[in-house]
């Protein structure tokens, strides 16, 4: 068996962000970089489908600088079995149906039987590539999975709806999955994997041998939201903001009377 | 400017989002249509046409029968911008009439400003104006970012849609969201958990806080994901939605899905060592401090009082 897992790097959520030069994006130094959350459900499953069926092999893609190679070596520490890098320094300014293209091109001609992404990225937010990706190949597609079951190329899958309701679907393989938080527990990759990782394959293929798709978005400007709120932010030290807080929450709510 | 809206129907029942969508084409200005899979016993309100696909024939969910029928419809009006809810429906649909139509889609869009699109980025820390270079959009909604003022009361006029088609994706059914446990949507005090309680000993600290206010505790969803807390408890989009007098998030940082299940909120108190965090956006008051010490101290303060 064949499988594709499509991770992307993002900042972590917490970090400071800046706007770049340019004003197109966020400013992409001095930031922490991790896995998309929702891509490590991906790889996760993609491992855990290879556990079960034993004789699979497992390709992991990220489309990025050479920076992003540092989250693939995570993910082949989770169990990946190599790592498929499309070099390129300007990711940002792809957008997804570009994205999705490389990826489609990538796959074509591969066979895989199984593409996991994930539903969203953190930082674009678009939950398009995935199911671009499966249009783009004819594959069937299900997106926002929270449970996934293999057995003999049937796949039977619960999205999850508005409320928490899931849908149960089933489909054939080859086919594209999108997850969902929660699909399962993401592994941590223990230290003797993490030096098996450093052997596995991470080849980089330049992303102008995988681009044949044009944009047909771009983007005008990034900025900082007006703060909404008008609300109170206090600062200090825990004992005096909790005497604080104790003294607004009775002027202001009934809830201490 | 022309715009296709396109409605939800789910479980025998139209969802009643499709006012957001009509409220955006509003915005935008220009004639619009609707479309639905759905069924004449259960219409939205809509002072318009609605093109109308059955969905005992098509399924509820059968994304490639639904895109073919919507392509259908498409080719008929030649809309200018197809509007679907950023929601699992829309975002599962939208990319694949996207695809076909050749055209740009923008995701969860929050506001239309003089022709541009603006989405949001990092958590709604940033935001992103967004241009098409394409002749027809795609576009779709953050839940509850458009409005209308007054909902409309007529009832569409109805054409059928039919094609032939199957799709190769079976739905199985629904599957309800797990009930019991506490009812939050009954509390008037609740104080909930975020990934920034750090580890699943921490609930307790939150819990103990609740039970001070003399109220229940809730959580977000890493923290339910994570099974530390159970789901009932989760507050959001796909958990409960709650209007408490009272709304204590520590260590949440405010993604749009848990602010959809408590920004109705009286009162909200966040707690978060990021001051920027976007809870920031609905907090009436942001403490910018560790949940760790905060948390067990105001407890201790509440108890003494
Ligand atoms: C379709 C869909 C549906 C979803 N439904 C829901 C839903 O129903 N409910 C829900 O909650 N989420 C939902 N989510 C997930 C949502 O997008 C966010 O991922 C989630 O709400 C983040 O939870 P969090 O704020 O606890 O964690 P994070 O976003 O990781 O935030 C943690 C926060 O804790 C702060 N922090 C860290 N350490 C400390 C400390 N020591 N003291 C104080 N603060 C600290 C950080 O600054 C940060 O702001 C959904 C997502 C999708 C895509
Ligand atoms: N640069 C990238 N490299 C590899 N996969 C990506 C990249 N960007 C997005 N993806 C995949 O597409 C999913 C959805 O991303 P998006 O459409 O940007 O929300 C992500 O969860 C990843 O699985």
């Amino acid at each position: 068996m064949n499988v594709l897992v499509c991770i992307k790097q993002v900042p972590d959520m917490e970090s400071k962000f800046r706007v770049d030069a340019a004003g197109t994006w966020y400013d992409t130094t001095e930031l922490a970089w991790r896995m998309n959350e929702y891509d490590e459900y991906a790889v996760e499953q993609a491992v855990r489908l290879k556990e079960q069926v034993k004789d699979a092999d497992i390709t992991v893609l990220s489309i990025g600088s050479d920076k992003v190679k540092e989250t693939m070596k995570k993910a082949l520490a989770m169990g990946c079995d190599r790592g498929a890098h499309i070099a390129d320094d300007n990711v940002s300014g792809k957008e997804p149906c570009e994205i999705a293209g490389v990826i489609a091109e990538y796959a074509k001609e591969k066979n895989f039987d199984v593409i996991f992404t994930g539903m969203q990225s953190q930082d674009r937010g678009s939950g398009q590539v995935g199911v671009l990706v499966a249009e783009m190949l004819t594959l069937p597609a299900v997106t926002t999975i929270v449970d996934f079951v293999y057995s003999d190329g049937r796949i039977e899958v619960k999205r999850e709806l508005e409320g928490g309701i899931k849908a149960k679907v089933a489909f054939t393989s080859p086919a594209v999955v999108t997850c969902q938080l929660g699909l399962n527990t993401p592994r941590y990759p223990t230290l003797p994997n993490i030096m098996k990782a450093k052997k596995k394959e991470l080849l980089s293929i330049p992303i102008k041998d995988l681009l044949k798709v044009d944009a047909r978005q771009h983007t005008d400007k990034v900025y900082f939201p007006e703060k909404k709120g008008g609300g109170l932010i206090i600062e200090g030290e825990p004992a005096e903001l909790a005497d604080k807080l104790i003294q607004i929450l009775k002027e202001k709510t009934g809830v201490l009377a | 400017m022309k715009l296709l809206l396109v409605a939800e129907y789910r479980d025998g029942k139209t969802l009643g989002n499709s006012n957001e969508l009509i409220a955006f084409a509003e915005k935008v200005g220009g004639e619009h249509a609707m479309f639905m899979v759905g069924s004449v016993s259960s219409l939205p309100q809509y002072d318009g046409k609605l093109f109308l696909a059955d969905a005992e024939k098509y399924g509820e969910y059968s994304p490639t029968v639904h895109k073919h029928l919507l392509l259908e419809v498409i080719g008929r009006e030649n809309p200018e911008i197809i509007v679907f809810c950023h929601s699992s429906y829309g975002w599962d649909l939208a990319p694949r009439i996207a695809w076909a139509l050749k055209a740009g889609q923008v995701s969860e869009v929050v506001d239309y400003v003089e022709g541009t699109l603006v989405v949001p980025m990092c958590n709604a820390k940033l935001r992103r104006e967004v241009e098409v270079n394409t002749d027809v959009t795609v576009v779709t909604l953050q839940a509850g970012a458009f409005g209308l003022a007054e909902l409309p009361t007529a009832s569409p006029s109805v054409e059928q849609v039919d094609i032939d088609g199957t799709g190769a994706i079976e739905f199985l059914g629904y599957e309800e969201a797990e009930a019991g446990g506490v009812d939050l949507t009954k509390a008037e005090i609740i104080v909930s958990a975020g990934r920034g309680i750090g580890k699943p000993e921490n609930v307790k600290m939150v819990a103990d806080l609740a039970k001070a206010l003399g109220g229940e505790y809730g959580a977000s969803r890493p923290v339910v994901d994570s099974e530390w807390v159970e789901h009932t408890r989760q507050v959001g989009t796909t958990g409960q939605t709650v209007a408490p007098k009272l709304y204590v998030a520590c260590g949440i940082s405010g993604a749009i899905q848990h602010l959809a299940g408590m920004k109705k909120s009286e009162f909200v108190v966040a707690i978060n060592t990021d001051k920027d965090a976007p809870i920031g956006d609905v907090a009436d008051v942001l403490v910018v401090a560790d949940l760790k010490q905060l948390v067990p101290m105001l407890t201790e303060k509440l108890n003494v009082r």
